[in-house]
């Protein structure tokens, strides 16, 4: 019974995904709502990407800024000046990026914590500088554009598109989670020489880690090129690094749900309140601290923790009469 | 010989404020074990300050130079009491990711009143001829008041009971708290030393180029370079390594290219760590 109420409960999450944008295009400034959702799922998976990495395996990297404007540009490149097929050019992007990641991944996972985020964050910036001064590659100001098949040319063909990467990053990061590797993944995040003691290659499984995110921010890149029309150097820009960071954290770290909830939800909430302009990082910076401190596991580790609280509370009335 | 010359008192001017923001992180990083990533931030806050105190008050400059460094010294003791106390004992992660949170909240603030770049006049607006060639006077007074306050760490670390305090935490956290050391007063007094630093840093460097909101998220990542090559905790490194990376710099751009000159500080560094994963000079282990 139980099960099956969850069952129900994501079926009928997944119904109003698919119904939404029906719903949206009937009110006024639907399209706009439509493609900012669209984008929201976008970095829904780059938050999902980091979540593996760093909810899972512990490893804080802010390269993933980098590595989703080095997949958008990728793909943009592969579509546009390779000529290749869009669906030939996803998946080798994917690749691309996998490949690229290992190769920053080798040298870099030698350090450990606030060293290993330091030297992804270096890497982000060098790949910013070159991608701002390096006009052949990027395209210089006005970028380079991306032309897309024409029955993906409409918005609403967009938003289904990303939305069905989005449930297969989801079942992909579930079925990882839920084996061996994710075990050992979540081994080496709670202790890492215990890890190695007991017979985990600790070095062997944080790169493969990193490599599998790598490959998942790159199809978050390209998606978001595809969603785009166009990229240019901005994407690379380390900010995106912090921000996917602060999607997680806020969302929720370790959870299946966190990152999506928290992408989806603070990426909306910002294009809502755009008018307020700046001020509002002033409150996502605050809010980033306040979670840290009082909220580690984020909004969805603290209804859950909450949701066990009140059923704890609630078997314990039940036993006492007896 | 004498562009070379030249070159040479820009990258020593460059590095002086280096060491003094890097003396600041490696006492925070190293001692505290807090990577107080905003610390280029609060720099940025000095010099914003700066900009307040000398352009819309009308205060003297070097008036300016001790109100900045003691308001500065009041806002790392918050800093420390809001955002990192709370946070102690947790994962180190934890920390940094605060910071981050920090980092977006100064920005922002700074951002959000004043957007556009201002720029601070010299106190002393002339040129010194020296050996051939020509300087300007803020060069040097960068220069020699990093300096100064370099050899006041100095003493104030060797020769006040503070001073030995901290030293004394730097080396055994439990050694310290089992003497009677507060762990807390100490880390409010290492705040406040530290963001101090980077007042002057501010204060001192600001003349010479523009106030802007982003000016400390550049500068805190090399500070940070500097602190991992140098050694964590080490004031040696830090004071070698600032200099160095400035001269490196300065020479960079004259002789290769000032675009990419960032691409090379940090290039170095992924390939310093990624040979010793725990900085050149040892250090010690960050976990």
């Amino acid at each position: 019974m139980k099960k099956y109420g969850k069952a129900g409960f994501y079926l009928l999450l997944l119904a109003g995904a698919v119904v939404l944008p029906l719903l949206l295009n009937m009110s006024k400034k639907g399209k706009y709502q439509i493609i900012t959702l669209t984008l929201a799922m976008v970095w829904a998976i780059a938050t999902l990407s980091l979540n593996l990495v760093l909810g899972y395996t512990g490893q804080a990297s802010l390269a993933h800024g980098a590595f989703l404007g080095i997949g958008a540009y990728t793909f943009a490149i592969f579509v546009e000046r390779v000529g290749l097929n869009f669906w030939l050019a996803l998946p080798l992007t994917c690749l691309f990026t996998a490949f690229l990641g290992a190769l920053v991944g080798l040298p870099s996972l030698r350090t450990k914590g606030p060293y290993f985020a330091i030297v992804t964050l270096c890497f982000n910036v060098i790949v910013f500088k070159v991608f701002e001064n390096w006009k052949w590659l990027s395209g210089g100001l006005q970028g380079q554009k991306v032309t897309i098949p024409s029955y993906l040319s409409e918005y609403w063909a967009r938003y289904y598109v990303v939305l069905a990467f989005l449930i297969l990053v989801l079942l992909i990061e579930r079925q990882i989670v839920k084996s061996l590797l994710g075990s050992t993944f979540i081994a080496i995040r709670s202790n890492e020489n215990l890890a190695e003691a007991v017979g985990i290659g600790s070095f062997r499984n944080k790169l493969l880690s990193f490599t599998v995110s790598c490959f998942l921010v790159g199809l978050a890149g390209a998606l978001f090129a595809m969603v785009k029309g166009s990229v240019d150097s901005t994407v690379t820009n380390y900010l995106y690094s912090f921000y996917i960071l602060i999607y997680l954290l806020i969302g929720g770290a370790a959870t299946l749900a966190g990152p999506v909830v928290g992408a989806v939800g603070l990426y909306y909430l910002l294009d809502r309140i755009k008018s307020i302009g700046e001020f509002r990082y002033l409150a996502f910076g605050l809010i980033l601290i306040v979670v840290i401190i009082y909220l580690p596991r984020g909004i969805v580790g603290g209804a859950r923790q909450l949701w066990d609280w009140g059923k704890r509370q609630y078997n314990k009335r039940e036993e006492v009469p007896e | 010989m004498s562009f070379f010359f030249n070159q040479v008192i820009i990258g020593i001017q460059l590095g002086s404020q280096y060491v003094l923001v890097a003396l600041g992180l490696t006492l925070i990083f190293g001692i505290l074990d807090i990577s107080h990533f905003a610390h280029g931030h609060m720099y940025m806050i000095g010099a914003y300050l700066l900009y307040i105190i000398v352009v819309r008050g009308g205060v003297n400059y070097w008036l300016a130079l001790v109100v900045c460094m003691a308001a500065l010294a009041v806002a790392g003791v918050v800093v420390e009491r809001a955002v990192y106390r709370p946070l102690r004992g947790q994962p180190q992660i934890n920390t940094f990711i605060a910071a981050i949170g920090l980092i977006l909240f100064l920005e922002a603030l700074v951002r959000g009143i004043q957007p556009k770049a201002l720029s601070v006049p010299k106190p002393i607006d002339k040129n010194l001829n020296f050996l051939g060639t020509s300087m300007e006077v803020q060069r040097l007074i960068v220069i020699i008041g990093a300096i100064f306050f370099i050899v006041l760490l100095q003493l104030f670390i060797k020769k006040t009971r503070m001073g030995t305090a901290i030293e004394a935490m730097a080396q055994d956290r439990e050694g310290a708290a089992l003497v009677g050391i507060s762990v807390n007063r100490m880390s409010a007094l290492t705040f406040a030393v530290a963001t101090a630093l980077a007042a002057v840093a501010a204060v001192l460097m600001a003349p010479l180029a523009f106030v802007s909101p982003e000016m400390g998220s550049v500068l805190i990542l090399k500070a940070f370079v500097i602190v991992v090559i140098g050694g964590l905790g080490s004031m040696k490194g830090a004071i070698v390594g600032g200099y160095l990376l400035g001269i490196l710099e300065a020479l960079a751009i004259a002789y290769v290219s000032s675009a990419y000159k960032d691409v090379f500080a940090f290039g170095v560094l992924i390939i310093i760590l990624a040979i010793r994963p725990t900085g050149l000079f040892g250090g010690r282990d960050a976990v």
